[in-house]
């Protein structure tokens, strides 16, 4: 979230420790903890109202925890240096794009508000995150012309001209459809091999998770549950970790059947 | 609807404290300004002249029955400029960009677009609230005072054109020259300032603490119109009592 012009990607560590929040009386995140090493992708799993997107929501600063802490490199986050220093992206589970401009206005929107770069400079970087993307018609379309899947991947591009060290990805392929979920999932992974950006992607959705994660985090009732590689976690002894993924396999295998 | 008026002046303020930031969104500035004279000024048009035509009806049959047809002119001109331009204008304002503004923003909110100008270091109070307060302050004003003309021309062509009233369109604006100064028209256009900041901040203020879907949505353009309209008449009296001295 710096202002200054930046040149690399380079990823960062991750760490949370003991964090906790309650809304009202109500607690969300009951002491979580968790380690993400730069560069690493990294998934948060769980089910529907498990705490993954009030996590997030720490991680990028819109929300204060009530304990614990969040350190980006060893320096905590809460500190305005360490918030000026790192930068910090995240993908919205909608996209987030403003509907009042073009999809070129909204990539381009951080280096133009901030003024970072002159406008000829601003236009050629959007127009090759776009193109990366595979989104180089779409920069003077509306948000409202875009497929749930373009949206997406125009957040991403959005996300990507911060320069980013860590992207944090909220439900990545939540309402789209099989083909489009793959095709982030592989944006993702690209992103990795790419410029080595540490990746947080919070999902429900197995495949993506078990396709591009390196270490999976599994979250219920806002607890860490488990963590480990992706077939760690299959092996986990946690009932709860095996209920969730078995029905999902179970949701698979009915949608097979329909 | 006081339960966040602490809230609303702690916006105020930040707003405030952003003004120096104001010419960097100048670009925003003028589209909404555009925006509010497009949307509203042939309603404000179409509204101040039948204003003024009522005014003028209702008062002058009664005045020149009297013998008092050189005060119809006046009467209108202070009614106008004093009290009908100011107030009705900024209630119509209310809802039509006052609810606007909520709805934009609230929608902003709900769909997590707020949330990520935060992301990107992009204060919401700077790209959102600042250009639309701006504007609508300088807007609403100029809308009262071209308010104001029509509905003094609505009122002499009805007293013109009225066989019972018939003071020539000459002689009205004659009358309300000699009654109406300089200060009477500043007065309702300070009145629509600060009315314009009143529409500016609960509306903007409705938006940001939108909460809950397309229906909370609703609900926030409700409460900014309904506040603002409460607000503006129970200003209207502090501020025509602090003006009256």
């Amino acid at each position: 979230m710096n202002d200054g012009a930046h040149n690399n990607h380079s990823g960062v560590s991750l760490r949370v420790s003991g964090l906790r929040k309650s809304f009202d009386s109500q607690e969300v995140l009951k002491g979580v903890d968790f380690d993400v090493q730069p560069g690493e992708i990294f998934v948060i799993m769980g089910p529907s109202g498990s705490g993954k997107s009030v996590l997030l929501k720490h991680l990028i600063g819109l929300e204060t925890p009530d304990a614990g802490e969040i350190l980006i490199n060893g320096e905590s986050i809460q500190s305005p240096e360490t918030a000026d220093k790192y930068r910090l992206a995240m993908v919205f589970q909608s996209g987030a794009l403003l509907s009042s401009l073009t999809v070129g206005e909204n990539v381009g929107l951080y280096l133009t508000e901030h003024r970072l770069k002159p406008p000829a400079e601003i236009e050629r970087i959007v127009s090759e995150k776009l193109r990366d993307l595979g989104l180089a018609d779409a920069a003077a379309k509306t948000p409202a012309e875009l497929s749930g899947g373009m949206k997406k991947r125009a957040a991403i591009a959005r996300a990507l001209v911060i320069e980013p060290q860590l992207i944090l990805y909220d439900e990545p392929t939540s309402e789209l459809d099989p083909l489009s979920a793959v095709n982030i999932g592989q944006e993702i992974l690209k992103l990795k091999e790419r410029v080595g950006v540490t990746s947080l992607v919070v999902s429900h959705d197995r495949e993506l998770a078990f396709g591009i994660a390196e270490r999976i985090a599994f979250i219920e009732d806002g607890r860490i549950l488990a963590i480990g590689s992706p077939n760690e976690l299959k092996r986990s002894p946690e009932a709860d970790v095996q209920k969730f993924l078995s029905a999902d396999f179970q949701h698979e295998s009915q949608s097979a059947k329909l | 609807m006081f339960e966040n008026l602490g809230e609303m002046v702690l916006l105020f303020w930040r707003t405030l404290v952003a003004l120096p930031q104001a010419w960097r969104q100048r670009q925003k500035v003028f589209d909404q300004f555009f925006e509010i004279g497009n949307a509203s000024l042939w309603m404000v048009c179409l509204l101040s002249f039948f204003i003024g035509a009522v005014i003028s009806l209702q008062t002058a049959p009664v005045l020149v029955e009297r013998s008092l047809s050189s005060a119809v002119g006046g009467i209108v001109g202070i009614a106008m400029a004093k009290e009908f331009a100011p107030v009705m204008m900024s209630i119509l304002i209310a809802g039509r960009i006052g609810s606007a503004m909520a709805a934009e923003i609230g929608s902003m909110r709900v769909y997590q677009e707020i949330d990520a100008l935060r992301t990107m270091n992009i204060n919401p109070i700077h790209y959102l609230v600042l250009p639309r307060l701006v504007a609508i302050a300088i807007a609403l004003p100029l809308l009262v005072i071209f308010a104001i003309l029509v509905g003094w021309f609505g009122g002499a062509v009805v007293a013109d054109v009225n066989p019972h009233i018939a003071i020539p369109f000459g002689a009205f604006f004659s009358d309300l020259r000699s009654v109406v100064e300089n200060k009477d028209v500043a007065n309702g256009v300070f009145k629509s300032f600060c009315f314009a900041i009143i529409i500016g901040i609960i509306s903007c203020h409705q938006g940001l603490a939108t909460i809950g879907g397309p229906r909370g949505i609703g609900r926030s353009v409700t409460k900014a119109v309904v506040n603002s309209i409460v607000f503006i008449v129970f200003f209207d009296y502090i501020l025509t009592r602090i003006l009256m001295k």
